[in-house]
């Protein structure tokens, strides 16, 4: 935001945090890879939908000689739905929190996270 | 040029240098990343982690010595450490030999991140002890400056499922041995000393 109001281009900027998350992503699918020993890469959910993550993982397994596949565009918006389910879940367990005491946790541990319907 | 290690961020060669044995590590291009960006990560992962493994020495941790740093090809030149991973060390020696090698590991770490140093990849494959019984820290390639718990504990769990996944014996003795002495060492420090 503060480039923006210094005059930097908006579409540039977009370009530029792009290429960076995506880069991220993409060294640490090679990271596990690698580490494990893999030869197969599948791309899913929401992001899948992008093109230039799919070519930075597509350039990335051509270097490790591992196949990549990512699922087809119609399926890659199902998001809303998988929240939307959670949410039903959660409510028909007790979970509810009202919209006044609700707000982003941006570091919630996967492992902290209450799921009553499992029990 | 003999390469030695392939990982997925960089490659590793055994050269001789000024008629020394020395080790190469070159970062790698990622045809990936568009090229500036790929430059500057490159270059400044190079940077940082010869900045660690110098820092490392400032606390007396054993780490190998720095002879060359190319930023313009990701480059370190670095002294060839001639030992014996840990790795086969704990394979082969008996409880008796490795209680204070373990000892002296505990505390080499505790040194490491009571001075913000997370080696962040702590594995029994990153640990040699040479002939002389030093034990050297080497690769601080996924390291960081950081003083938080979390951090300091993966650490030592990257540490404690190594030594459970590729050795015979369970990792338990070697961290109760070495727990009572990190008690008794006060209060935990959480701030950088200055």
């Amino acid at each position: 935001m503060a480039k923006l109001k210094q005059g930097f281009d908006l579409t540039d900027l977009c370009f530029s945090l792009q290429e960076v998350s995506f880069s991220m992503l993409t060294e640490t699918t090679e990271r596990a890879l690698a580490h494990i020993e893999r030869d197969e890469v599948l791309l899913t959910g929401g992001v899948a939908a992008n093109a230039r993550l799919s070519n930075m993982l597509r350039t990335m397994t051509e270097d490790h000689n591992a196949k990549f596949f990512v699922v087809p565009r119609e399926y890659c918006g199902d998001c809303g739905a998988q929240i939307a389910w959670t949410g039903i879940l959660a409510y028909e367990s007790g979970v509810m929190t009202d919209v006044n005491n609700s707000f982003v946790i941006p570091r919630w541990r996967i492992d902290d996270v209450e799921i009553p319907w499992r029990h | 040029m003999v390469l030695i290690k392939k990982g997925a961020e960089a490659e590793l060669f055994l050269e001789t240098w000024c008629e020394k044995k020395v080790i190469l590590k070159r970062r790698t291009p990622k045809s990936y990343r568009i090229p500036d960006l790929d430059l500057k990560l490159r270059s400044y992962r190079t940077i940082h982690e010869a900045m660690l493994i110098h820092q490392a020495k400032l606390v007396g941790i054993p780490t190998p010595l720095i002879y060359l740093v190319d930023t313009i090809n990701s480059t370190i030149i670095m002294e060839y450490i001639i030992g014996k991973q840990l790795r086969e060390l704990a394979n082969e020696s008996s409880e008796l030999t490795l209680k204070p090698i373990f000892l002296r590991i505990g505390r080499s770490i505790g040194k490491l991140h009571s001075s913000g140093i997370i080696h962040g990849d702590l594995t029994t494959s990153n640990l040699i002890i040479d002939p002389q019984k030093r034990i050297f820290f080497i690769d601080f390639g996924l390291g960081k400056k950081s003083l938080e718990l979390e951090e300091r504990s993966v650490d030592l769990f990257l540490l404690k499922r190594t030594l459970n996944s590729t050795h015979y014996l369970s990792a338990d003795p070697f961290f109760s041995w070495v727990l009572p002495d990190i008690s008794s060492t006060g209060p935990l420090q959480t701030r950088l000393p200055t």
